[in-house]
């Protein structure tokens, strides 16, 4: 009888991941018996937080769940606050939400790519090492991502955690004079943007794809940041409000973050490869083209290829951002008559990494009586569990540091933000 | 608004933390003093520590010191300083923020690309309680004033 020796394979601290989190495989012989994404970060009880807050709170309370991605918290808050109220924002208060994301996108998704995802796919252990090498390369990076962070600041007020949002639109708008300055930045920048795509597309990729249920956002004229119906390759077709008829989250115990599922389906992929293979004919022709110069189809199955996804993003992102600059003329005020009442608000936008969800129920006075935020990378856990199930088996003859080190990649892939994923565990006390 | 540098610093004196987070407020609190107390210093910043930012605001100043708070192990208030102009410092004492670029990173990425200023120094104070919403413990406060007096006699 042949006996097929048992492997373990434990990642203690995965590096370059925001936040902390482990994972852990079991192997016996060829097969994959266990694979578990440990988050032991601690959880951050921000909807407990937030219960008894002023609803003109949420946008700044939210903000600080994550550094790398506070406008997407924002921008969730905000929404779901209006849609209890029964608000709509459109024209330029509107555009200029937009801006606001694309600065966020750009910073986040350059970040990723130079300094989190591509010294993976050369061997750096870090990019500190790429830098050494590369210095131009890492420098581009910097200054590419020091124009996301400055539309942030402007029209945030900060790089991090931005003041000047509110429900309703901003409290205060710049003048259209410090826009046209950004502009000619951000000229630069999509031209760095565009290198990115090019550099990126070369580096040599796993031959891995799998059947996803991508889920994103989708508008009826727009690449999604904020507004839409939320859909997926399967079919699904909701406004934002039902959010919850189909998706649900569960507690396991490997994990402090809550694992989500899309009902009767399982496992589902939110971010850059669902929101571009549901939406690549609402990427402006600058971004398709990118795309296609590089060899992506309108639809992108292997997960390693996200860092070419984020890059052709980041080229939306630059020319969305000029688009908005150059159309801009202020509107009359910052923002719009907002008057709390009693109900439930639903919101939805994509952070860089994926759908992030909120709701609210509040009362008459617009107090918080009850929240719930869903992070997309709570969504992706099950997802990346999967693909560690599914990816291991066909690089079981590499040593065992470079499986490792692919685990880890592979990880990486959904540039986990595992500081927003811990954002609320149900806890149950039995003294004894 | 915002913290950034516009123009170059002889001297800059750069405050790292959170100020929601009990002992993490220290860098930014010690930056605070010093403003009001050194006025030969050319600029005080008060920073998140995101270190992708870090590299461009001290890259161009003669003498740049940094106050972070450290998580070595040390008894709470520890104070160390590190030259960082031709050494690491300790990649796991200075990463305490959520995100992967932090000081030791910034600096680590400024020495591969030839940023650093002419001269980097980095004083650490031993933190304990990050509680959200807390002030600082007593034995962080005490080290604050002793970093104060010690960055004033550097500048």
């Amino acid at each position: 009888m042949t006996r097929h020796p048992m492997r373990t394979i434990k990642v203690d601290a995965l590096a370059r991941v925001e936040g902390e989190g482990g994972l852990y495989i079991k192997l016996k012989g060829d097969q994959v018996q266990d694979v578990k994404l440990k988050i032991y970060e601690p959880p951050r009880f921000f909807e407990a937080l937030l219960r008894g807050r002023n609803f003109a709170e949420a946008p700044d309370i939210t903000a600080r769940i994550c550094g790398i991605c506070p406008v997407a918290y924002q921008m969730s808050a905000i929404h779901a606050m209006e849609d209890a109220f029964g608000i709509e924002i459109g024209g330029q208060l509107r555009a200029l939400r937009r801006l606001l994301y694309c600065g966020e996108w750009i910073e986040s998704h350059t970040l990723h790519v130079y300094m989190l995802h591509a010294p993976d796919f050369l061997g750096y252990p870090d990019a500190i090492q790429l830098a050494k090498d590369h210095p131009a390369i890492v420098n581009r990076a910097l200054q590419l991502k020091k124009i996301g962070n400055q539309i942030v600041s402007l029209l945030g007020g900060r790089e991090i955690h931005p003041i000047n949002v509110r429900v309703g639109g901003f409290y205060k708008l710049p003048v259209r004079s410090t826009f046209l300055e950004l502009a000619e930045r951000l000229k630069w920048g999509r031209d760095a943007a565009l290198e990115t795509v090019r550099w990126v597309a070369t580096l040599p990729f796993p031959d891995f794809e799998r059947d996803y249920i991508f889920v994103a956002l989708r508008h009826p004229q727009e690449y999604p940041f904020n507004g839409g119906h939320i859909v997926s390759n399967d079919g699904l077709d909701i406004p934002i409000r039902e959010y919850e008829t189909h998706f649900a989250e569960q507690h396991v115990q490997h994990s402090n973050a809550l694992h989500s599922v899309f009902k009767q389906h399982g496992a589902y992929f939110v971010g850059p490869l669902a929101r571009y293979s549901l939406n690549f004919d609402r990427l402006s022709p600058l971004a398709q083209e990118a795309a296609r110069a590089v060899g992506l189809g309108p639809v992108c199955r292997n997960p390693f290829k996200s860092i070419i996804v984020r890059a052709v993003e980041t080229v939306y992102a630059c020319d969305e951002a000029l688009r908005i600059i150059e159309q801009y003329e202020p509107p009359e005020s910052p923002f719009v008559p907002v008057h709390p009442r009693a109900g439930t608000g639903c919101g939805c936008t994509e952070a860089p990494r994926g759908i992030l969800y909120h709701r609210y129920r509040l009362d008459q006075d617009g107090t918080i009586l009850e929240a719930k935020i869903v992070p997309p990378t709570s969504q992706n856990q099950r997802t990346i569990e999967q693909d560690l199930e599914d990816f291991i088996p066909k690089f079981l003859n590499l040593p065992e540091k470079e499986l490792k080190w692919q685990c880890e990649q592979a990880v990486r892939n959904y540039d986990p933000c595992i500081s927003c994923a811990t954002h609320f565990l149900r806890i149950d006390v039995e003294r004894v | 608004m915002g913290d950034e540098a516009a123009q170059p610093a002889s001297i800059l004196v750069i405050g790292i933390g959170n100020p929601d987070r009990g002992d993490d407020a220290a860098g930014l609190i010690v930056a605070r003093q010093i403003r009001n107390e050194a006025p030969n210093v050319d600029r005080v910043l008060e920073h998140t520590g995101d270190g992708t930012g870090l590299i461009e605001l001290w890259e161009r100043a003669t003498l740049t010191i940094v106050i972070d708070v450290m998580c070595s192990g040390a008894v709470p208030g520890t104070i160390e300083r590190f030259d960082a102009t031709l050494h690491s410092v300790p990649a796991a004492v200075f990463h305490n923020s959520t995100h992967t670029f932090g000081l030791h990173e910034a600096i680590e990425l400024s020495r591969a690309l030839q940023r650093l200023p002419r001269q980097l120094v980095v004083y650490g104070i031993e933190g304990r309680d990050f509680a959200m919403g807390a002030d600082p413990s007593p034995a962080v406060k005490s080290a604050m004033g002793q970093v104060v007096l010690r960055v004033l006699q550097e500048c």
